[in-house]
């Protein structure tokens, strides 16, 4: 069954749970290598963004993902308001006036996403940023064959990718300034950015 | 932890009402978005200058809003940068016909947040320049790393700057000077002890008692490397080494020193480090000609210290001079 609009709604939905829920872990993972405020900000910046959503009618899923991204954009502040509010506004932009989503058209949607982010951060695989969470995850989703069986497998991909971040020296944020000591931490960033699949997979599989 | 708060999602609003409540008379505060504007902006003719930054600061860098500085603050949630919303306001309620620049420390979020900013500008057709503070020297600047932090230099670049847009200098020279102050200045800090965000209510950092972190940055991020506490005369050492270095600072040079204290750390001590410093820079050969003691740019309650050494010449010392009316600098006004 293709993605709709309630199914987008309902993956926000999920999303901001999770930041709710998982607040605490953001920071802790955050406090180690970054400053501390991932949790917070990501928290906010969804809750924000539910408020938006239920203000207006939402057309389609590429509507709702972009509202959520313009709120994320001018709430969330640090660097995860413009890398999230840069990949949904890719991912909204490329999925625009349509009504229902199929997996292929999913992907192209996650790709442009990705792009952007690599632009605004200018960061590529490997530097312990969400970056190594997204790309698997979506080469995961576009390998499976059909759409329930690639958001089943992009979680996990995504999931192995922010384990895979554990060991890793950053190069990108605030965790580069540690150099050698960020390694044998956990990417915050790589980890909401699973929270972001395991919403999915959980709210557009129905 | 215990801090004076209300509530901890709420401490940037809250404080917010009482810089309003404090200084009414010289700034207009908007609550959504954030933003700290001088009660008679814009100045018709002058450049504007605005900034912005983590709160968590202070008084950077609201506190330097006023004649002879900034034209408007932009406050983010604590030790986060603000948002493109907060910069485009700011920029609007500054323009004065003759274009704004935005002073910009250089970490991720920041970044990010203000090339957004400029990007939305666009269609305003508001003329914008950027100058990036990347003066932190405990930062191995490479393509390995998010670069050097804007620490210490930032205040300066935002008083010669304030200093020169009051002297009528256009966009371009004010940015270029700003430029150069950065380019002439070097920073390192270090703490005693970490500090604490309101939102988290844990430590940044553990340290032992007896155990010092050098090369920290200004949002609690750990440093370079720890050590067993010295003497002052060691801690100035382990700071101003990196500095003079790195521009490298020569003998003969003019230079301002500032001994910034992160929050938590008494005058008393600021002034002791001061002396040491004063002492390394006279062995070095260098003449301080001008300088800045006390708590400018804080990371909380963090106790420790940042020294940053800038290179002067007669351009720099007579926008420095120049009167400044904000409740963070005031002199000759």
């Amino acid at each position: 069954m293709p993605i709709d609009r309630d199914h987008a709604l309902a993956w926000m939905q999920r999303f901001a749970d999770e930041m709710a829920e998982h607040r605490q872990e953001l920071v802790r993972l955050d406090t180690a290598i970054g400053d501390g405020d991932h949790g917070t900000n990501m928290n906010r910046g969804m809750q924000k963004a539910l408020e938006k959503l239920a203000a207006s009618e939402q057309a389609d899923p590429g509507a709702v993902l972009k509202t959520v991204a313009m709120a994320l954009i001018s709430s969330v502040g640090g660097a995860a308001g413009p890398l999230y509010g840069t990949l949904l506004l890719q991912m909204g932009t490329a999925l625009s006036g349509q009504a229902e989503i199929d997996q292929a058209v999913f992907v192209v949607a996650w790709r442009k996403g990705l792009e952007g982010v690599k632009a605004r951060g200018k960061a590529e695989l490997g530097d312990k940023t969400m970056i190594d969470a997204l790309t698997p995850a979506i080469d995961a989703l576009e390998r499976a064959a059909d759409l329930p069986a690639g958001l089943q497998a992009a979680v996990g991909a995504a999931e192995q990718g922010m384990n895979a971040t554990t060991p890793l020296v950053a190069r990108k944020g605030r965790a580069s300034y540690l150099g050698d000591r960020s390694a044998g931490h956990q990417d915050p960033g790589a980890t909401s950015t699973y929270y972001l699949f395991k919403s999915a997979a959980e709210t557009l599989a129905a | 932890m215990k801090k004076l708060i209300n509530a901890a999602d709420d401490v940037v609003a809250d404080a917010l009402h009482g810089v309003e409540a404090a200084h009414g008379d010289r700034f207009r505060v908007t609550y959504d978005p954030f933003v700290v504007i001088r009660a008679d902006a814009p100045v018709k003719g002058k450049v504007g200058l605005i900034s912005g930054g983590g709160s968590g600061h202070e008084p950077m860098h609201g506190g330097f809003v006023g004649p002879g500085m900034l034209d408007a603050a932009c406050p983010g949630e604590v030790f986060t940068s603000p948002t493109p919303d907060q910069m485009a306001a700011a920029t609007k309620a500054v323009d004065g016909g003759a274009g704004v620049i935005h002073i910009v420390k250089n970490y991720t979020g920041d970044v990010m947040n203000f090339d957004m900013a400029a990007e939305l500008g666009k269609s305003d057709e508001i003329e914008v320049e950027t100058i990036l503070t990347n003066d932190d020297v405990a930062v191995e600047d490479s393509l390995y790393t998010a670069g050097r932090r804007g620490v210490g230099v930032t205040v300066l670049v935002e008083k010669i700057c304030g200093g020169a847009a009051d002297d009528g200098r256009d966009l371009h020279q004010v940015a270029e000077l700003g430029r150069r102050v950065n380019a002439q200045g070097r920073s390192m800090g270090m703490a005693l002890t970490p500090c604490i965000t309101p939102a988290s209510g844990e430590p940044s950092f553990e340290l032992a008692d007896d155990e010092v972190e050098i090369g920290i940055g200004i949002h609690g991020e750990p440093g370079r490397f720890r050590e067993k506490l010295g003497p002052a005369s060691q801690v100035a050492e382990r700071l101003m080494g990196p500095i003079l270095e790195d521009l490298p600072f020569a003998s003969g040079d003019r230079v301002l020193a500032f001994v910034n204290g992160m929050g938590g750390t008494p005058l008393l001590e600021l002034y002791i480090m001061y002396a040491e410093v004063a002492k390394i820079a006279a062995e070095h050969g260098l003449t301080i000609e001008r300088n800045l003691i006390g708590n400018y740019i804080t990371s909380l309650e963090m106790q420790g210290c940042s020294i940053t050494l800038l290179r002067l010449d007669d351009e720099f010392i007579r926008y420095w001079d120049a009167p400044v009316n904000t409740p963070g600098l005031r002199w000759g006004a």
